[in-house]
């Protein structure tokens, strides 16, 4: 008993710490999905941002906060976010399998 | 290796306790797999769920929820104009299950914070190490005299989605061309915003198709709402001379409803339509007041960071029934709110500090199947309480070309793809 529960605690920190960056989102991140698919095969979804090069979405986000890219909802939400934050969300969708 | 074995030995443990008592009051496991029990399976329930299982697999979470299948009201403004069906709308929790959370179908009927328990209708206790309360919204039925459950038969709200919003449908459809459509909408805070003003929209639309003799009639508890200009413009443009707004003080705040003679008392005037849909005032769903989580507004304060209750420890607040500074009530907060949640409990539970989140808001309403428009808003702890960061967010252009507004609706259709899709598929 004494020996499982000890096991259990192990494995419970590593799954919350290693088994899903989710865990550890950065500012702002967790709220893309609800646009961005986390999940494969949603209809009519819009792009998934997972796997895709951070250098992409950094950009893509700082043309929307500039107003530089044509949006419809993007510019406006780009505009709430930091460049460090831009920066540590788009890392966090590169870390992930697409 | 080692972990994934451990994680099998934890599993088979639980199975075994389970075998002799009920699992999820089981000692053996209060003393090891941290327990949360969620009550409402919307898309903060459900989303908060499959959350928590995806980022701390070994906890064990209990999805009390009384329907076996989910309906969702975003669109459901479609079904109302005929546009889709209710099916459309509808989901189950297998996915939800498949994800390894335990589901009770039966609602909870009492919470006792002290003794960390959540008993349901059929007395079955639940023993939580943290509870989640998304429960959506109830209604204030004494808020607005003359209307209750046997009136919402006659004058349908339509407000939570389901046999209400199918009424609503066959009362449109019945309707002789010619006839007035009434339709009332409380002071906020309330369930989706825009909501009622994309209704509007798609009656009229409806109206215009089918029955162009018709108008409807907007009696309004607020002098301004949600994307008021954008919506205006698009009624001017599209349904002229079909939609009436009447804002709070032209008289637009109901007092009370008949549903015998199916009329609206305000101020001024009586409305008597022939098709009424009565938006009534709102609080937060039964069970958070149950629970003691709603202060004096009948909304649930909650810690910016964590959700948790300001009134009960342990028990966490999500989705409609809170009050997080001026977040809409929307189903993509809620999904939101429950990312965000899940990730500061399993915080918790490995005692480390939760992250200071930041929120994103998007809502999205059609005027016509073509014609969409969006809200947005960044959010962030400020203080005590969740503030908007200046400079972001906002509505659509008032301006904006066909072309983006067509964009808008297309997006609008992604939305629900995505947030259903997340939440229960």
């Amino acid at each position: 008993m004494v020996r499982s529960r000890a096991l259990f605690i192990v494995s419970f920190v590593l799954a919350a710490v290693g088994g899903a960056s989710a865990a550890d989102a950065p500012r702002g991140a967790s709220s893309c999905i609800g646009c961005h698919a986390a999940r494969p095969g949603i209809e009519d979804a819009l792009p998934s941002l997972k796997g895709r090069k951070a250098s992409e979405v950094t950009e893509a986000m700082l043309a929307f906060r500039q107003d530089r890219k044509p949006a419809t909802v993007m510019n406006r939400i780009a505009k709430g976010f930091s460049d460090a934050e831009i920066a540590a969300i788009a890392d966090w969708f590169a870390e992930q399998q697409p | 290796m080692t972990v994934r074995l451990t994680r099998r030995s934890v599993l088979a443990g639980a199975l075994a306790s389970g075998a002799m008592a009920s699992p999820v009051c089981a000692p053996a496991i209060a003393q090891n797999a941290p327990r949360v029990v969620v009550i409402g399976g919307g898309f903060a329930g459900a989303g908060f769920a499959r959350a928590l299982k995806h980022i701390a697999n070994n906890v064990n979470v209990t999805l009390v929820e009384t329907h076996r299948t989910f309906t969702a009201c975003p669109f459901s403004n479609h079904v109302i104009a005929g546009l889709r069906d209710l099916s459309a709308q509808q989901f189950t929790y297998e996915k939800v299950a498949a994800d390894g959370v335990t589901m009770a179908f039966e609602p909870a009927i009492a919470v006792d914070a002290g003794s960390r328990t959540v008993t349901l209708r059929s007395g079955t206790p639940l023993m939580y190490d943290r509870l989640v309360i998304a429960p959506g919204i109830s209604f204030n039925w004494s808020a607005l005299p003359g209307y209750d459950e046997a009136a919402a038969k006659i004058m349908p709200h339509a407000w939570h989605a389901g046999e209400q919003t199918e009424l609503l449908r066959r009362q449109l459809e019945a309707m002789e061309d010619g006839g007035t459509v009434l339709m009332s909408v409380p002071d906020n805070p309330m369930r989706c915003p825009p909501g009622a003003y994309e209704r509007a929209s798609l009656i009229a639309w409806y109206l215009k198709a089918k029955k162009p003799r018709s108008k409807i009639i907007v009696l309004d508890a607020k002098d301004q709402f949600s994307m008021q200009r954008l919506f205006q413009n698009a009624w001017k443009a599209l349904y002229p001379g079909q939609i009436e707004w009447v804002g709070l003080s032209n008289g637009g705040k109901i007092n009370s409803v008949d549903p015998k003679t199916r009329s609206l008392a305000g101020d001024f005037e009586t409305y008597k339509g022939t098709v009424v849909n009565v938006i009534p005032p709102q609080r937060a769903g039964t069970i958070a007041q149950v629970a003691g989580v709603t202060d004096r507004t009948g909304w649930c304060p909650v810690d910016p960071i964590t959700f948790e209750s300001k009134i009960a420890p342990n028990v966490h607040v999500l989705g409609d029934a809170t009050l997080v500074g001026t977040m809409p009530k929307s189903a993509f907060g809620a999904f939101s709110q429950a990312q965000i949640c899940a990730a500061a409990i399993a915080k918790l539970f490995a005692n480390a500090t939760p992250d200071r989140p930041k929120l994103i808001n998007t809502c999205y309403s059609v005027a016509a199947p073509d014609y969409g428009m969006s809200v947005a808003g960044v959010y962030q702890p400020v203080g005590n309480d969740y503030l908007e960061v200046e400079g972001a967010g906002g509505n659509s252009p008032v301006d904006a070309p066909q072309a983006t507004r067509a964009l808008e609706a297309k997006y609008a259709h992604g939305l629900f793809n995505t947030l259903t899709g997340e939440t229960f598929g």
